[in-house]
Formats: C-alpha cells, structure tokens, sequence
C-alpha cells in the first residue's frame, strides 16, 4: 500500500519534547527523562495551601538544602514507574522462590528454640523501622522539590512498606504462621529497653521538618547502620553456628538497600556539591544521626551479640564513614 | 537441632488472613514525641475521627502483589505504545483534527495526575491510621503512573504535531489549562479531609466514569491505540480509586454526625468544581473526535442523572443530599459544549491548537442529539460564521474575556432558564469586584473568600502585565503585549492557534497520510487530491 511507504519514510519534526530538548539537546529522550524532568508546575500558583498559610504548593523553602537546579537530583536507577515496578516484580519472583523453599524445608524453625528467639529479638521489631521508614520517605514525596526526588521517594516509600511485610514473612516462616513472633516484635518496639533508642530516633523523625534532613538521617545515616549490622553482622553471627537458612531470605533486604543506596548517594552527593552551605548542612545532619543510630544500636548489638557487639558496631560504623567521604562529607 | 518430623504442619493463610498478618500492628502510638506535633493537619478542617482502625484498606493489596499485577500491566501497555511508535500509529488516527484533543489531554491532564500524585502523598503522610495510610499511598503511586504513561502514549504523537512539545511550561501558564490547574491546586492546598472527598468521592467516584468512558471509546473509535491503551490499562487503578472514594464516604459519615454538614459542603463545592472542569471535556467530547461516541448530554444523562442519582439516593440514609445546583447541570446539558466551543472559535488566535467550524453533516448529528437547543441557537451561529469564513472575513474576537473568578473559565455561560442571556454574578469583598460565570461558583467564593483571593487569574494577570517573556520590553514602540502573552504561555503566534484550514498539522497530515486533515471538509492541500 503507498499509505504505508509514505509513512516510513516521514520524518519527525522534533526529537523530543521542548523541555528535555533544552536540557539534553534536540534528541530522543528515555522514558525516565520524559517523566523525571519539569512535570511538577513551578510557577503561578493559585491559593496558599492551608496546611501550610506562608508556603506556597511546591516550595523550595521546606528544606535548608538549596539547588540551581533540582532536577540535578537524579535517581541513578533511572526508574520510571514500569521499570520500577517490574523490577520489583522479578526480584519477588525470585524472592518467592526462596520463601517457598523456606517454608517446605521449614528452615527457620527447625532451629533451636534460642536462636528462633534470637531472631525474633533482633528482626521482628524491624517492621515497625520499616513502618517509621515507609512514613518517613512519603514525608519527602509529599514535601520535597522536583517531579524527580518526588517519584523516586514514593517508590521508597513503598518498597519500605514492601520490607516491613517481608519481615513479617520472616516471623511467619519463625512461628509457623501463627503470629506470635510479630506480636512479640511489636511488644518489643514499644517496652524493651534495648528498642527504646531505635524508636525514640524514628519518632524523632516524625517531627523533623526539613524533609532533606529526613533523607540523610533515615536514609543514609540509620539505614545505613541498621541495615548492615543486622542483615550482614547479625546474620553473620546466626550462620556461623546454624547455617544460612536465615540468609537466604535477608539476602533479599540486602540486596533492596545496596539498590537504593545508589539513589540516595547519588542524590547526598550532589546536593552536598553544589554549595559549600549545603555540604555544611549535610554534614551536621549526617554527624547527628550517625552518632544518634550508634547509640541506638548500642544496647540491640550488646544483647544479640555479646561481646562481639562493639566490634561488630565498629566494623558497620566504618563501613558508614567510608561511604560518607565518597559522598564528599569528609568526617 | 529439632527434627523434622517434630513439627506441626504450617497453618495455610486466607489471602485476607495473610494480608492482615503482613499488615497488622504496624503502627504504634507514638510516647516520645506528642501525637499532634507529628500529625499536624487533621484537626483544623473539624472533622472528627474517634477510631482509625475503622477505616480498613479496602483492596488488601500487599506490596509484593501489587509490585506484580502492575508490573505485568505495565509490560503489556510498553508492548503496545512500543508497537504503535514502531508502526507510526499516528497516521492511522481518523483525521488531525484528533490530534488536537490529544493536545489538550497532554498539556492539560498530566499536570493533574501529577498533582494527584502530590495530594495523595501528602495522605499517605498525615493520616493517623495505618489503612488509610497504605491506601493513600498507593494511590499517590498509581497516580504517577497515570502521569508517566499518559507522556509515554503521547510523547511519539508530539515528534510529528506542533502544540504539544511545551506541555508543562504550558500547564503553568496558558490561559485556558489554569482551569484544571487551579482545580486541582484548590484541591491540594485543602486540608487532607476536604482534599479525599474532593478528589476520591466527588471526583473519581462520581465525576470519572464520565471522563473516562466517553473519552477512551472515543480514542478506540478514532483509532488511537496508545492513549486506549494507557486508558484501559489504568481502568483497574480507577476501580481501586472509585471503591477507596466511596469507603471514604462512609467511614467519615460514620464517625460522627458532625462530619455531615461538612461533607455536604464539601460535596456541593467539589461537584460544582469538578462539573465545570468537564466543561473541557463535554467540548472535546462534541466538537473535537471526528468520531463521536456519544454526545455530552447523553453522558451527562447516564453517568450523572442516572448513576449519580442512585448513589445520592443510597447516601440519604446518612443525611447526605443530592450536590446543590445539579439542577443547574441538567438545564445547561444541551449547551455547555455549543457554548465553550464558540469561545474557543473566537478566540483561536490565542489557543494552543487551531479550531474549525461543525460540518454540515457534524450539524445535523447536533441538531438530533440537541433537539432543544441546536437549531434554535448555535446552527445559526455556526452558518453565519461559515459565511464569514468564505467571505474571506472570518469571525474573531481579540478582547480578551472576564474570567470567573473560581472556575477559571470566561464568563460567558447563559441563565440557566435563558439559553439568550449571560450569567452575571458578582460580588464585593475587601473593597473588591469579584466576577463569577454561576451561582455554584460565587457561593464557592463566599464560603471562603480569603482564599479564592488568590487565584492567579491570566487574564487579570495579562493586563497587569505579569505574563511576558523574560527580556521583554513594554516600553518599545512596535511592543504587542497580546503576542508577548501568548510567548509567555507557550503558545506560538501564527502556528498554534488559528483555524485547522490554515494550519501545518493539516497540511503535513496531507502530506503524509494522503488523507484529509479534516474529513468532513475535503482535502486542503494538493497531498490528497493528487491520490484520490
Ligand atoms: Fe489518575
Ligand atoms: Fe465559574
């Protein structure tokens, strides 16, 4: 049909749209820069929001941080939201794999009684971290600048949801579904001494408002604590003794936080670059929260570890540090 | 180490049991810091919740489940927008004039869905109870993918159409896109309770299926299969948004009976509001498809009068009443659309696509589906600008129109029992004119007029001179503050806007497509008549 070989032959009159062609040039844009960039209005807003009476809808002021541009702070990952939710849905493929096999091996509780109450100690009250964390990173969504950390946070905050929910697997596989141990985690996050600190932080979370000082705190400064010390130390420690049936399905928590260290780097290190207030301020955060998360952990790592908790804490600490100067924060 | 046959076999979980368990618990009553410090704007509306866990997460969705159902969505909608770029999909629409409603949706929808994305985080932050924190976020994720996809459908339509490459510099700034700008702003600088009943009840709930049904056939009838896609595919995320809408409803009416009142108030606003930014779709519904599904006011029969008026009737039993003025739609049903596309034709030297005039045979579909009203007063219209058109002489209008001051849109509806006389409302406060195209928008202002205040109205705004491009000097003698706006806004002056006859969509489609740009009127170019 002529139809059709006229059509292959027409030539576009753009590349892309005039947005991205400013910044990138007149070519073909991925599909994560057609909906990263410039989508959030910036301008000629309507009615002052009455949660907030001397803001405006989307404001830059609701954090000290401040960027030429903020679309500077891009998501590594590139994640759009197909890319991001079948990535997640392959990972739990292979996630459900393993939970599956968990469960007909019944490779948690075959263990000894004490180490089952071990992991309950140590894991179950890590829902409510991921509770506190889900709710943190949607405070960045619904506050933060910039159609690019906006997305990029939702997907936070959900995958965070996604964690405290595999950690209720975890308890499942533990007591055999009846609930108990997340009874127990959930008793434990409220009374015991030793998850006091922990949960102080995240309440303290709760009531900081400036919402890039909730991205360095919850997530580079504590998850960055908590989730090598329990997914690498603790986890260590278990398997030392009795195998790596417990590894095997935190591998899967591991494995989320290395994936979204690389947003949460990418975008601490370029706000700390782009002024030396910003690095200041990035800094002190960091220092506040890293110091606080030590002292949180403190009493968690003496009563699962022992006499191995300092070191184990050092070794985590250092791990932290080392990350943080890569990110320009020199300590 | 036990051995195995020590143990009793793992309990099998319900998916309803499983979610609970997955769920349950997860927040706790905060010691170390006061309840209100960090939920901070739930009390201020009045509304009064006395127990959370009443409001249970309807769809019970755990985050794995949903990571895959949508996962496996979004892999069949790519296969099909990635097929329809292959395939140059876009010339198998039924003529250009399509594409010029595909312009409003791009510059004037995502911008919204955007939007919903911000008002529904802000939920899934500030509310109290764990459910309606999942549900609010969850929604806040699927409204990015509204966003996300409804670019990814119509970004390989913009390779080959002017008015469409600018969209959120648009969004920001045209005159006509800030009425759903400032519709969904009003919604988002609401408090959390008016924001849910604005946008999950009286929107999604009530409002959607009339934006989406007639819409997305209409795409299918004219042969769009990327943006029918993304529609279809975002229908089960609709379906999800509609139950958490009425779920909302009820658990507010529930909690206490002095939620009523408000809700009523909240209802009436947020009905009239969302019926006024319809008024864009009841146009691209009429006037725009080539190929129409149905009328407007046989959508508005349906999906308004009819389903709408079940709900209310089921909502009686907690003292909700029908949304005030919806009266007032059903007189202006065989209008609105006649109405706002003569607004559109008059002003189309500042639109963002071109416009044309009904065919005769586009005519005489209205002239059936608007028994009432057709003939009487917009035929005549119509032809007498059709003589003007071939008189070389067309009609135009280059003063800009009073907006109202709520609704955004020109002041230009009729009496709702005077098809022939304009509505003029107004009214004064500290010292000040405000205008209104309704009663439903004046009382909307009158409930709160500290805020309605601020409206960036772009008109007013154009005078005052705040709407040019930067470098822009006012005080240069061949200075055009009308072609400065329309820079400001995007809009490029003698490409955008204009009539379809005289514009470069329509001549490139001939070119390429060897069809029509304008399928009722005949070729325009010598791209067609060449092959036909
Ligand atoms: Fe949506
Ligand atoms: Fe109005």
């Amino acid at each position: 049909m002529s139809v059709d070989i006229r059509t292959n032959s027409v030539k576009p009159i753009r590349n892309t749209f005039a947005h991205l062609a400013r910044r990138f040039g007149d070519k073909p844009a991925s599909r994560y820069q057609e909906i990263a960039y410039d989508v959030q209005s910036e301008v000629n807003f309507h009615y002052k929001p009455l949660w907030d009476p001397d803001g405006e809808i989307y404001d830059k002021r609701r954090t000290a941080i401040t960027m030429a541009d903020w679309y500077a702070l891009k998501d590594p990952r590139q994640f759009y939201y197909g890319s991001y939710t079948t990535t997640r849905a392959k990972q739990q493929d292979a996630l459900d794999r393993q939970l599956d096999f968990a469960e007909k091996r019944d490779l948690l509780r075959q263990l000894p009684e004490e180490v089952r109450a071990q992991i309950v100690f140590a894991l179950l009250p890590l829902r409510h971290y991921e509770w506190g964390a889900n709710m943190n990173n949607c405070f960045i969504s619904a506050y933060g600048y910039g159609t690019a950390i906006t997305q990029a946070a939702i997907m936070a905050t959900t995958d965070r949801l996604g964690m405290a929910q595999h950690i209720s697997r975890i308890g499942l596989l533990v007591d055999g579904n009846s609930g108990e141990s997340l009874t127990r985690g959930r008793a434990l996050w409220i009374d015991d001494p030793a998850w006091q600190g922990l949960r102080r932080r995240i309440e303290r979370l709760f009531v900081t408002r400036d919402w890039f000082e909730v991205m360095v705190a919850q997530n580079l400064a504590l998850d960055g604590l908590v989730y090598p010390f329990f997914f690498q130390q603790f986890d260590k420690h278990i398997a030392a003794s009795h195998g790596t049936g417990l590894s095997t399905l935190t591998d899967y928590l591991l494995r989320w936080h290395e994936e979204t260290a690389k947003w949460v780097d990418a975008t601490v290190k370029t706000a700390a670059a782009e002024n030396e207030q910003n690095r200041a301020a990035i800094v002190g955060w960091f220092l506040a929260w890293r110091e606080a998360g030590i002292d949180a952990l403190k009493p968690i790592a003496e009563r699962v570890l022992g006499d191995a908790a300092e070191a184990a804490l050092g070794a985590v600490a250092a791990q932290l540090d080392a990350r943080a100067a890569k990110l320009g924060l020199k300590v | 180490m036990a051995a195995d046959g020590d143990l009793k076999p793992i309990k099998k979980l319900s998916l309803k049991e499983n979610y609970a368990l997955l769920t349950r618990g997860l927040g706790w009553e905060p010691t170390y810091e006061k309840k209100e410090e960090i939920f901070r704007t739930i009390d201020f509306e009045g509304i009064k919740i006395h127990d959370w866990e009443k409001w249970e997460d309807p769809f019970r969705l755990t985050m794995d489940a949903y990571w895959k159902y949508q996962g496996e969505k979004e892999r069949k909608l790519y296969a099909i927008i990635d097929a329809f770029q292959q395939n140059n999909g876009q010339f198998n629409v039924t003529d250009a004039r399509y594409v010029q409603a595909l312009k409003l949706f791009l510059n004037g929808i995502v911008g919204l869905e955007y939007a919903s994305h911000r008002g529904f985080n802000i939920l899934g932050r500030e509310f109290p109870g764990v459910g309606p924190r999942i549900a609010a976020q969850m929604q806040a994720i699927d409204e990015l993918r509204h966003a996300t996809t409804q670019i990814h459908a119509i970004s390989h339509y913009n390779r080959f159409f002017e008015g469409m490459a600018d969209f959120p510099h648009q969004f920001d700034r045209v005159w006509y896109l800030s009425i759903p700008k400032s519709f969904f702003e009003d919604a988002v600088s609401s408090g959390p309770f008016e924001f849910i009943v604005a946008i999950s009840f009286a929107f999604e709930y009530v409002l959607t299926n009339l934006a989406f049904m007639p819409w997305m056939s209409g795409a299918a009838f004219n042969g769009d299969m990327s943006t029918v896609s993304f529609g279809f595919s975002a229908q089960s995320d609709e379906a999800r948004h509609m139950t958490l809408g009425i779920e909302v409803i009820k658990f507010l009416l529930e909690q206490d009976p002095d939620n009523v009142p408000l809700v009523q108030k909240w209802i009436d606003k947020w009905f009239w509001r969302g019926y006024r930014l319809l008024a864009l779709l009841a146009t691209m519904m009429d006037y725009m498809l080539p190929k129409r599904v149905m009328s407007w006011s046989e959508a508005w029969t349906i999906y308004y009068e009819e389903n709408g008026g079940a709900l209310f009737a089921d909502l009686a039993r907690y003292g909700i009443r029908p949304p005030k003025y919806a009266d007032v739609t059903i007189k202006e049903k065989q209008r609105v659309s006649h109405e706002m596309w003569s607004i559109f034709y008059s002003v189309r030297n500042a639109v963002g696509f071109p416009v044309w005039l009904p065919s005769a045979e586009e005519m005489d579909w209205f002239s059936e589906k608007y028994p009432d009203t057709f003939d009487r007063y917009y035929r005549p219209r119509f032809e007498h600008w059709r003589e003007l058109e071939e008189k070389g002489t067309p009609f135009t209008n280059m003063t800009l129109p009073q907006l109202c001051q709520v609704c955004q849109w020109p002041c230009i509806y009729t009496e709702p029992d005077d098809p022939t006389e304009f509505v003029h409302r107004e009214t004064e406060y500290q010292g000040e004119t405000f205008h209104f195209c309704s009663d439903g928008c004046k009382d909307i202002f009158c409930n709160e007029p500290e805020k309605y205040v601020h409206a960036w109205l772009p008109v007013h705004q154009i005078y005052q001179g705040n709407c040019f491009p930067e470098g822009a000097d006012p005080t240069a003698p061949d200075f055009n503050p009308l072609v400065a706006a329309l820079q400001y806004m995007g809009i490029k002056p003698g490409v955008d806007g204009g009539l379809m006859s005289q514009h470069v969509d329509a001549s490139r489609w001939e070119q390429w497509t060897s069809r029509p740009a304008n399928l009722h009127e005949g070729a325009i170019t010598q791209a067609v008549r060449k092959t036909t």
